[in-house]
């Protein structure tokens, strides 16, 4: 690891004086919660911050279901949520997002904030053996355009970087409408997470909306999420312990055979959490028909760019939306 | 393409990095130790502590040979830095058995012959307590999902399972008893 002074704040507002910056490997400055993805930058020599900053007993970790919805602290972690009674019974999206998550060690140590800003998983953006990564040095290239890319996006993508966000949470979230409460040196707000994370463009160094110092403080997801009829269906190269190569999280409502409405988003696929509104949009008042969710389902497609080995994600993405629709409207 | 940067010599130019007090309770024993911020759980184990039954496999969270309770939950010592663990009680292999009683997973690892080389035995052992107590040992399929962040080369996962429910058994019929 490069050499960093390591502060251990007492309290939040000390924690944000340092302005360290998230999803920025030119920032001196960074913070670091359950630590699991940022120990293996940092062994890795991707992140080589001068001062890292901690989390730990700063932030707030707890989970709530109230008549606004579910709310949890970024520092609960993901094995707390997954196990909370409430989000099992009324938002088990989020739970079984979590369940076919990393490890139970990992889940055990990482948080909810930090599982959100975890950096993807490009093998040419955590191997400094390559030089061009314009995620990790700005400018330099992306390895992966010709490179080995069978993991890598089909939506969002740029001529300077095809890496996929790979956060199974986000997934989920991002399909109930979540929110994050940002707190930093100039006051609070909250930000759709659709919003968060940027697409790459021509910059893809620049991750976030987060402004130096800003913190993930908490997550929000409105009441009217509950209760509907989901499925995260996770496709992936190993049974457990592994990323998604493909996932689809669906969350419905049902009118006898019918759906009333539909919420869809990808991962595996895109360069940031990836809603759907113009599948969810055909798929409402269909059947549950195979047919009728598969043309549906075909409209995720839609500006989809495979770059060779991942071509046959924009097919496979298509087929997971239909499966979990399917397997969502079963429960019915 | 590749090569681009030597860790060896980012390692020398950290030298200077200023040490830090760090107060580990490991096994109920507090140990004060003066560390590198950079210095993880792990390397405290095994390089300060002499605590070397905890094992580095990857270094990366990946093969799980590291794994340590951490306040009664299982974590991986690879990821966590050792300045971070302050004031959390930790468990290793080393603290499992009662003297010269073994813990009774490590007596049924023993029977079952779940291990060949047995590098990756002590993390197996100190995440199958976890799995146990966390109510996830109820069938093999759910031993084999909860345990998936423990990786065997050696492929003895057949037997570790077998271990697992062995020992779980023991625990209800106590429990019951």
């Amino acid at each position: 690891m490069h050499p960093f002074v390591l502060e251990r704040p007492r309290d939040l507002s000390a924690a944000l004086s340092f302005g360290a910056q998230p999803g920025r490997n030119d920032a001196p400055v960074e913070y670091i919660a359950g630590g699991t993805d940022m120990v293996q930058l940092l062994q890795e020599y991707v992140r080589r911050p001068d001062r890292l900053v901690s989390l730990a007993g700063v932030l707030d970790d707890g989970i709530e279901i109230g008549p606004q919805g579910l709310r949890f602290g970024a520092a609960a972690t993901m094995a707390e949520v997954a196990a909370h009674q409430g989000v099992v019974e009324q938002f088990p999206l989020i739970s079984q997002a979590l369940l076919n998550s990393a490890s139970p060690q990992v889940r055990n140590q990482a948080t909810m904030g930090g599982n959100l800003l975890q950096r993807t998983r490009c093998p040419y953006f955590r191997d400094v053996g390559y030089e061009a990564c314009n995620k990790r040095a700005p400018g330099s290239g992306c390895a992966a355009l010709e490179g080995e890319n069978r993991w890598h996006a089909v939506l969002g993508t740029s001529d300077d970087c095809i890496a996929v966000h790979p956060s199974d949470l986000a997934v989920a979230l991002v399909a109930l409408d979540a929110s994050v409460e940002l707190r930093g040196t100039g006051g609070d707000r909250s930000v759709p997470l659709s919003e968060l994370h940027r697409l790459p463009r021509d910059t893809p160094h620049l991750e976030t909306v987060l402004a130096p110092g800003e913190v993930i403080t908490a997550i929000t997801v409105p009441a009217n999420a509950a209760g509907l009829r989901s499925h995260y269906l996770k496709l992936r190269d190993r049974a457990s312990f592994e990323f998604a190569v493909v996932s689809a999280a669906v969350a419905i409502e049902t009118a006898g055979a019918r759906i009333r409405q539909a919420r869809v988003a990808l991962g595996g696929v895109g360069t940031k959490p990836w809603r759907l509104p113009n599948v969810e949009q055909a798929l409402a008042d269909r059947s549950l028909e195979p047919g009728e969710l598969r043309s549906a389902a075909a409209l995720a497609a839609e500006g989809a760019q495979g770059r060779g080995h991942n071509d046959f994600k924009i097919e496979l993405m298509q087929r997971a939306i239909v499966r979990a629709v399917e397997i969502a409207g079963a429960h019915a | 393409m590749r090569g681009a940067i030597s860790p060896a010599v980012a390692q020398a130019a950290g030298a200077a990095t200023a040490p830090l007090d760090v107060s580990l309770r490991i096994n109920g024993t507090e140990h004060r130790l003066s560390l590198d911020p950079r210095t993880t759980l792990l390397d405290a184990l095994r390089e300060h502590l002499h605590l070397t039954g905890s094992k580095k496999g990857c270094g990366l969270g990946q093969c799980g040979a590291c794994t340590v309770l951490m306040d009664g939950m299982r974590v991986k010592a690879c990821l966590s830095l050792a300045a971070l663990a302050q004031g959390r009680e930790i468990k290793t292999i080393e603290g499992l058995a009662q003297g010269d009683e073994l813990h009774p997973l490590q007596a049924s690892f023993i029977e079952r012959d779940a291990f060949q080389c047995g590098y990756c035995t002590s993390g197996q052992i100190m995440a199958g307590v976890a799995c146990i107590s966390e109510g996830h040992a109820g069938s093999p399929q759910d031993i084999r999902e909860w345990m998936s962040g423990n990786l065997c080369r050696c492929g003895a996962y057949d037997h570790i399972v077998a271990a697992i429910q062995d020992a779980a058994a023991v625990y209800s019929s106590t429990q019951e008893g």
